[in-house]
Formats: C-alpha cells, structure tokens, sequence
C-alpha cells in the first residue's frame, strides 16, 4: 500500500518513557476484527488511553494537550510481542511518521519500515535526553533527517546517527514498496521454484 | 562450517540485495482470518493473483468460538473476517480449513498435523507463534500484513539475514519439569529482547530427549525473547513424526526430500554469534508474575525486588502494580479464577495428557472457570479415543472446541477485569486475555494443580 515519502521531519513529539510496550498494548486483539484497513488510529494505545466507560485517562501523554507532533517517542524494547501489523497501522492513521526507541523488536520494525513510519533506534542516552527536553518544555522539537540518517535535539544541537539499510532507506524516501520490486523480478523467482526440493 | 540455519537460509535465497535484505523463496504460507483480508485487498487493488495457492493454506482460528460452532457466528465482525477468509481462499484456489471443517485448528497446530510443517523449509505465517514450526528444523517466522501480501504475490519474502544464536540446555530434566519450564526458565534468563535480531537453534541433551510436541513448545515461545524463531535439527524422531501425514511426500519425492533432510544439522567447528548453556537440572517448575514473559521465576521462588534488577525500575513497578503482586510475595498459594489449558503453546494431546495425570481422581476447584481448548479437531478426537474426556469430566472440568481462545481473547473467552488466570499459553501482556485481565503463564501441569486447588500450587506435590 501507497506512504507518504519521508524525508525530513521536524516536530514536537510524544513520550511514553516505558519499556517493553508491546503489541498488545498499542492494538488490542478485540480491535483487530476489520477487513480494511481504517481507523486503527481511534483505537491506537487503546487500554492505556480511555477507562472502561470509553472515557479519556488524563495523564496518558496522547490525551494530553502539551503533547503532540509526528513522533512518537517510546521506552526500550518497543513493539516486542505479536506480529499484528495493525500496531504499525495504528501508529501511521494517528498521524505519526516516526518511531524513537532505544531497542525496536523486530517485526514491529519491519512492518513500521513497510508502511512509512521510519524507526529511529537511538542510544539509551540519546533516548533520556530527548525524555528530559520534553519534560522541561513539552514543545520542544527533534529533527530526523533520513538522507542524512540523523536525529538532533533542537534546543541543545545534541545530535545522533542511525542506521537504516540502503534499499529500505531508498524505498521510504520515494514511497516505493517491496511488492513492486519482486514482481519485477517474476521470472527469475519462477526459475528458483522449480528446482527447490519440497 | 555452516550452521543448520545457514543450510536453510542459503539454499533459499533467490537473490541478495546490495545493501539491502535477502530475497527468500518461501515452501509453505499459513494464513488465517485476521492479517490476511488487507493483505488480499491489496491483491485486488494490483490486480495481481496468488502465485503458489498450492503452497498456501488457510484455517480460521483466531477470532473463533470455542462453543456451538455449529451455529452462525454470534459476533457481525467476527463473522464477517471468517466470511473473508473462506471468500478469498476460494477466489484464488487456496485450500480452506474453516469452523466445522475436520482439519479446522490453530494454525500452527494443525500445519504438524497433517504434514505441511517439513524439515528444511522455510514457513511464514503473519502470526508471531510461526516461530512453532521451526521443531522440525524448519525456517519458520511470523510477519505482517503487508509481507503476507508480498508472499501471496510472489512466494518471497524480503528479510535481512538474522544472526545466529545457539542454546544448550544439557543433562535432565526434574520431576514435574516440562518443555514450557524450560522456555520459561530461558525466557526469565534473556528477558523479552534478549535474543531479538538472532535466530535460534536449541541445541544439547534436554531437545534431544523431547518429544515432537514438546519440541513445538519451545520453538514456539522463541518469540517471547525476541528471536524471529528457533529451530532444532531434525533427527529419527522428527521423522518417524511426519512420515505417512496427508502432505508429507512419499516414494521418490520422499526420498528426494530426505536427502535433503539428511544434510540438515550444524556442522562441527560452526561458530555462532551468541553461544549459551544451561543445565537441564537447574530447571524447576515455573511461573510468570509479571507483565511480559521474561518474567517468570520457579514457582516456589518470592517475587524479585525492584532494587536486585538492572534498570527499568519503574516499568517493573508498574508491571507488579498492574497484577497487584508486591515485590518479595510468594506465588505459591496465591489464589486463582480461570484456568486455561490451549493455544499453539500448550494446546496439543500431550499437553492434555499432562493435565489429566494431575486432576484424575480429585474435582475442580469450585471458585475456578476452568476453559479447556483443544488446538485443533485432532487434538480434540484423540482426548476422547484416549478416555481423557471422561476423566475430566468426572473431575469436572468442560470440554471446548479448537481455536485460539483465551490465549488472545479476540473471542467471547475473555478473563475479566481485575482476575487472575493461569494460562498455559504464551503471554501474559497487560489485557492480553481481556481488558484488565491478569495473566500467569505456567506448564499445564501447574495449570492443573491450580485448576484443582483454585490457588497456585507447586503441581509436584500433587503427583
């Protein structure tokens, strides 16, 4: 499915200074029941965001007005748990662009690289000082730079490298997907088919 | 000196991208109801078909009943995923194992039982628990939704190659120890991310010894560290399990794929990334009190501090906050409210076999709801040829039909808010078997003996 091409993103963010949020958390299971993909975004971090009578948490950073932006800004071992896509999804519908951790697991990873939210893995360091600028001002902004593969704290100018690979790097900058790489590729796949053992 | 992995990686590997993943051909495709229907929108949309149907296979069971499943499905969302799933497997010629149907199961339950899962294969399903078929030294992870998309579409998969991790467990395992035990104990040892970017083989005396089934139990929870699978090299055993199944080959195509097969292990001098080793003997009866798997500890052993852990003080506060468990509690005697014996984890007739051992003869505890789920139809016709059901019922206990249940909670089998189950399944994330529900991930042995005390119980002592 089509993306918004990513290049340079300057925004205020979002942060949710826990570890290990998992799938679960950021879709639950009972809200995977769609058979197209739309408004993951109403149900993204569902549990943690409204009580039981669908009333919002105040002091969960989403419900929150001083915090907002295109970048969402986790704890370590972001997105470990079930493959659901529809975390990914959810993520990208809210209206974020980017995802900030100290670890991503890696499904999560993957899908976020397959439908246009970039993962940005950053040190344990780097990730507390982005925590700790937002605490002091929540709208201060990070800029992510991915043909320079960098991410910088506007206020300080601290600034860090990430990797990404150089296909997917290619990709998320024109929007293209995996899909229409291998279909190009149909014959020399056919080959490969007949000759595999099982 | 290549590992088994590597043999498996590299024999399918199409092309490799100039900084960039691999491109790998993929054998078998498991696909269920709930991250496929985008997937095949996105078919339609490129006007594009399904490349193998007959490497692809489809089964419902994760937004399922586990009661009446005879009658239309209560819930218009849930029956309208399923009315997707059967529609799209018929428009492309896929096979479909639907509600009702007599191979209808839990995909990773059935995909061994009727021989799709093989040796040497590299197996994707978008479903994290894919990771199960790698028992059978196969290549077997979960993706996403748009990667289901990919393979439908063209057989391959894009995947940067992991890095290779060996663990060794070695020796014996104790009374009352079974193969959850040993994931468990791995998993508290690692913790959720400690083997993310590495792809498992489980190596040494303890994986020899296990059965098949057992086998599927530990490669099922690799995911639960954060590897993409885990795999164990197939031998005698692992044979004699898939020879005769409905899709396992015969004759010369058995003949061809065995000497395949025969080439499937590490060989001597290969290195591996991260080698660890653990002593079967130091393995004891386990459970989780926690929020996500890795923390799980033997079952007669007192809540950690907050203060003997690396780091992440908080987020372990909130985790024991959420349970309502204080740092330094006993597990033991702590009391339950659900019980549930199932999933692609422990959802298999030696994990039922395991349960029964424990209950015959004594009654279910009245204060627990006990959901008994049988993995597949299979699983379900042979508790019955053995005389399992009868015992169980004598003590009791229902019997329900396959499907993912409780394990998820996508369906009607949700634990409510603020109740303590002890689930054979594989994780106990926050809500994750219902909103508010509170999870402890233990062998169905332990499950067993908290089915039959209403509290947790050390189930040695009932043996």
């Amino acid at each position: 499915m089509a993306y918004d091409k990513f290049n340079i993103l300057k925004s205020s963010i979002v942060p949710l200074p826990i570890e290990n949020i998992d799938t679960d958390q950021i879709i639950p299971a009972r809200f995977l029941k769609a058979t197209e993909r739309k408004g993951f975004g109403d149900n993204l971090f569902r549990d943690w965001r409204y009580n039981p009578d669908n009333t919002p948490k105040e002091d969960f950073a989403l419900n929150q007005d001083k915090y907002s932006g295109k970048i969402l800004v986790g704890g370590k071992n972001f997105g470990s748990g079930s493959s659901r896509e529809h975390a990914a999804w959810a993520v990208y519908d809210y209206g974020f662009r980017c995802v900030v951790s100290s670890f991503f697991a890696d499904i999560f990873r993957n899908n976020c690289l397959n439908v246009g939210v970039l993962p940005v893995q950053v040190s344990a360091e780097f990730l507390e000082k982005i925590f700790a600028e937002t605490q002091k001002d929540a709208s201060s902004q990070v800029e992510v730079s991915l043909p320079e593969q960098t991410i910088t704290i506007i206020t300080t100018g601290e600034k860090e490298s990430f990797t990404i690979n150089a296909y997917k790097k290619e990709n998320m900058l024109n929007g293209f997907d995996d899909i229409d790489y291998l279909l190009n590729m149909k014959e020399e796949i056919t080959a490969f088919a007949e000759n595999t053992p099982l | 000196m290549k590992t088994l992995f590597d043999k498996v990686w590299d024999s399918h590997v199409v092309r490799k991208i100039e900084n960039g993943p691999d491109i790998l051909f993929i054998d078998r495709h498991m696909v269920h109801e709930v991250t496929s229907p985008v997937a095949f929108l996105g078919l339609k949309s490129r006007n594009i078909g399904v490349k193998h149907p007959e490497k692809t296979f489809a089964t419902a069971d994760h937004n399922t009943p586990t009661i009446n499943q005879h009658l239309p499905v209560k819930d218009p969302l849930s029956a309208n995923q399923l009315k997707a799933l059967e529609e799209n497997s018929k428009a492309h010629g896929i096979s479909y194992w639907g509600l009702g149907h007599e191979k209808n199961g839990i995909v990773h339950v059935v995909g061994p039982e009727y021989g799709i899962t093989q040796p040497g294969a590299t197996i994707v399903c978008g479903d994290s628990h894919t990771s199960t078929h790698g028992a059978f030294g196969a290549i077997a992870f979960g993706i996403g939704t748009s990667e289901v998309e990919m393979v439908l579409a063209t057989q391959c998969i894009m995947q940067p190659k992991p890095k290779s991790m060996r663990i060794n467990v070695l020796g014996n395992l104790n009374k009352g120890v079974t193969p959850k035990d040993v994931a468990l104990y791995i998993i508290s040892q690692l913790t959720t991310s400690g083997a993310t970017g590495y792809f498992v083989e489980y190596a040494g005396d303890v994986f020899k010894n296990m059965s098949m089934e057992g086998r599927m139990t530990v490669c099922n929870l690799s995911i639960e560290m954060g590897a993409r699978g885990g795999m164990i090299a197939p031998d005698e055993k692992t044979l004699d399990y898939i020879k005769g199944r409905e899709f396992t080959p015969i004759g010369t195509a058995w003949d061809k794929a065995k000497a395949y097969w025969d080439t499937l292990y590490t060989e001597e001098n290969a290195t591996f990334d991260k080698e660890l080793t653990f002593k079967g003997e130091d393995i004891e009866p386990m459970i989780t009190y926690g929020t996500n798997p890795g923390m799980g500890m033997s079952i007669g052993k007192n809540i950690p501090t907050a203060e003997s852990l690396e780091g992440g003080i908080s987020t372990y506060k909130k985790s024991l906050q959420y349970m309502a468990f204080n740092e330094g509690d006993s597990m033991i005697g702590k009391p339950i409210d659900f019980v549930f014996l199932g999933s692609c984890t422990n959802g298999r007739i030696e994990d039922f076999r395991a349960f029964t051992e424990i209950i015959k003869g004594k009654q279910k505890a009245p204060n627990v709801t006990a959901w008994l789920v049988p993995g597949s139809h299979k699983v379900e016709a042979a508790i019955k040829e053995e005389g399992l059901l009868d015992i169980l019922t004598a003590a009791g206990f229902e019997l329900r039909e396959p499907g993912c249940s409780a394990c998820l909670a996508m369906n009607d089998d949700k634990v409510p808010t603020g109740k303590y189950a002890v689930s054979t399944s594989n994780r106990n994330f926050e809500g994750r078997q219902g909103p508010g529900s509170r999870t402890l991930l233990a062998s169905p042995l332990v499950a067993a003996a908290a089915a039959v005390t209403g509290k947790v119980t050390d189930p040695r002592e009932l043996m």
